[in-house]
């Protein structure tokens, strides 16, 4: 853009589109909230084994059931407490934080790139193979998603990364669709033709034509995906279908405490409080980037 | 109408199908075959092992097997629990009515109290009223309920002492079950005691069965409400002079209520779900609960009659839900 009248105020030169859309995330605080909770969970995450005080499965056996150092009988040794056999919670919460963020990553990655290829050879072949292929989504959109993954853990047996494929088999549906839905709607625009004519093959048109232009809703899905994977495997951990203990996943941790919780409630209270906090702070975000990206969906 | 009912119902045929083929592959796809499952760890002699194939049905081709698994389910059997050896659908039917009245009275919570939150919430936009109903929904939308039914276990029943642990009814009750609803059942053996003892057994996972549904009914009313609230219609209503309230009750709530009532439909499948967790926790004894000690204890007769049961009726409400919704809305039938 050369030569334009520059406004007084700022830079002057006109935001680039990722300066749009960050003007636009920013105007939600609820956004920006989400976004500093996440950013602050990756960096726990990533630096897990230098900010943790303990490592995460050393039992200190003199401290068992220590409460949280504010109360009268803790001690500043162990800021949130000890679990039954002595372990430091706070160190394990914030390993957890790795596993929970690994969980999200994996099965929405796993489900979004199956997802993806799904709904495009739907969308842009359509005919039979898109009748065969929406039809197995619905059946399983018409399962309640803990049923789903329970189903697919009783056949897989329980475990870690059973349960992320369970998740990502649960969540797989839904991108499907939308990348559907999205194909359809920009397969018959100008652009896609005028591709096609200038000789763009079927992997070209698919991939580089018309995928860039699904991405919003898409990455939208992908971020709330990753709340419900987060929640999801909590739920199977806490019904022992999950990762199995001594892992510090957060729902494994809760449901491994649960005969202690009158005499100690701080082992059942923290992990569930850093659930609630994570899956919080991805469905902020996913509301502001949904607002964002896509003002149509603004509600 | 007629055209647009037949029309649903013929689609869900194929859902049907598919989950039927989910069930029969689930037992299938685990490892070992079942009766290697009934044998154990000790194992069996081949010749006992090929007598127990055929008995089964299990030497067949599969598509073959398929099918008279199919027509066993249509005949509503659904095999025998490895456990307690019972008949599966006997078993679901004796545990479901304890699913149900808890499911019942959970959206009974969610309802009563997510609907007048966003209903405030939509006519107060933007204040402090508004901010706190959609706070507290995006909080519970966000909730790992086992963990928010622990809590409201510490709180209320340890900390408080108001309200039971666990179970359905108090030990020192014996009701006979004839309908299998603790609260009627109660109330038929005139027993007051009994009917208040099981009415406080039920709040508490009520309460945590139903704050999903409230969350996610309270922000679909909030902005059913707003957009309705923008109408033509509303306007001239105000113009006419109608006071405020009629113009938000008779005017806008009937219309925004069409989605919401959607909504409400489809947490049907939320609360079997949720029902999962929340058996587990209360040691409720419904078809969630038993589901889960049938995954925990490889029953695989159990899993496998429990999800295509519990499926069948997920499905079965939401075609319900669509058809009213059909009803109630012209435009969806016609499109």
């Amino acid at each position: 853009m050369p030569e334009l009248a520059t406004p007084a105020v700022g830079t002057g030169a006109p935001p680039g589109r990722l300066g749009e859309f960050w003007r636009s995330y920013a105007q939600s605080r609820g956004a920006l909230i989400g976004l500093a909770l996440v950013v602050l969970l990756v960096l726990l995450a990533l630096f897990a084994d230098i900010v943790s005080p303990h490592p995460p499965n050393e039992q200190y056996r003199e401290f068992t059931l220590t409460p949280p150092a504010w109360d009268p009988g803790g001690t500043s040794q162990f800021l949130l407490g000890t679990d039954p056999v002595g372990r430091d919670i706070l160190s394990r919460l914030i390993h957890g934080t790795r596993l929970s963020l690994l969980i999200g990553v994996i099965s929405v990655a796993i489900s979004l790139g199956l997802g993806i290829v799904l709904g495009l050879v739907a969308g842009f072949f359509r005919g039979l193979t898109e009748t065969i292929i929406m039809r197995v989504m619905d059946v399983m959109l018409a399962l309640p998603s803990l049923l789903l993954a329970i189903a697919v853990v009783a056949i897989l047996g329980p475990g870690l990364i059973n349960a992320m494929y369970a998740i990502a088999i649960v969540l797989l549906p839904h991108y499907v669709r939308l990348t559907r839905a999205a194909v359809i709607a920009e397969a018959g625009r100008e652009y896609v033709t005028s591709s096609r004519i200038a000789g763009a093959g079927v992997l070209r048109l698919m991939f580089n034509t018309i995928l860039p232009n699904c991405a919003a809703p898409l990455i939208v899905q992908a971020t709330l995906g990753f709340s419900n994977a987060i929640l999801d495997a909590a739920a199977l951990g806490f019904l022992g279908l999950g990762a199995q203990p001594p892992t510090p996943e957060w729902g494994s941790m809760l449901s491994s405490a649960l005969e202690f919780i009158q005499r100690a409630p701080w082992v059942v209270t923290f992990p569930g409080l850093a659930i609630l906090i994570t899956v919080l702070a991805f469905n902020l975000m996913g509301d502001g980037l949904r607002d964002a990206l896509d003002p149509r969906l603004k509600r | 109408m007629l055209a647009f009912l037949l029309r649903r119902i013929v689609l869900i045929v194929p859902t049907f199908i598919g989950v039927t083929l989910l069930a029969f592959a689930l037992i299938h796809l685990i490892p070992g075959d079942p009766v290697e499952n009934i044998s154990g760890e000790r194992g069996m002699d081949p010749a006992r092992r090929e007598r127990l194939l055929h008995e089964f049905g299990l030497d067949k081709p599969l598509p073959v097997q398929y099918i008279e698994y199919v027509g066993q389910v249509l005949r509503g059997n659904l095999g025998t629990s490895l456990t307690t050896h019972e008949d599966v659908s006997t078993e679901f039917l004796t545990l479901f009515p304890a699913t149900i009245e808890l499911a019942f009275f959970a959206l009974l919570f969610s309802v009563i109290v997510g609907l007048p939150a966003g209903i405030v919430a939509a006519i107060k936009r933007n204040t402090v009223a508004d901010y706190a109903v959609m706070g507290v929904s995006l909080t519970g939308y966000s909730m790992p309920i086992f963990w928010w039914a622990l809590l409201l276990i510490l709180f209320f029943s340890v900390y408080l002492g108001w309200t039971p642990v666990s179970g359905r009814i108090s030990v020192e009750y014996d009701v006979p079950a004839t309908t299998g609803f603790m609260l009627i059942d109660t109330l038929r053996s005139g027993d007051f005691g009994a009917f208040r003892s099981a009415l406080s057994h039920l709040i508490l996972p009520s309460i945590a069965l139903g704050t999903i549904p409230l969350a996610v009914i309270a922000r679909m009313t909030r902005s059913s409400m707003l957009e309705v609230l923008r109408e033509d219609y509303v306007r001239t209503a105000r113009a006419k002079g109608l006071p405020r309230w009629q113009v938000i009750v008779v005017h806008a709530l009937r219309n925004a209520l069409i989605p919401v009532i959607t909504v409400i439909g489809l947490q049907v499948g939320l609360l079997l779900s949720g029902a999962i967790l929340t058996e587990t926790i209360f040691s409720w004894p419904g078809v969630g609960n038993w589901l889960i000690h049938g995954v925990q204890s490889r029953d695989y007769p159990v899993v496998q009659g429990g999800i295509l049961l519990i499926a069948t009726i997920v499905i079965t409400v939401n075609l319900i839900v669509d058809m009213l919704y059909g009803v109630i809305n012209p435009r969806i039938r016609h499109a």
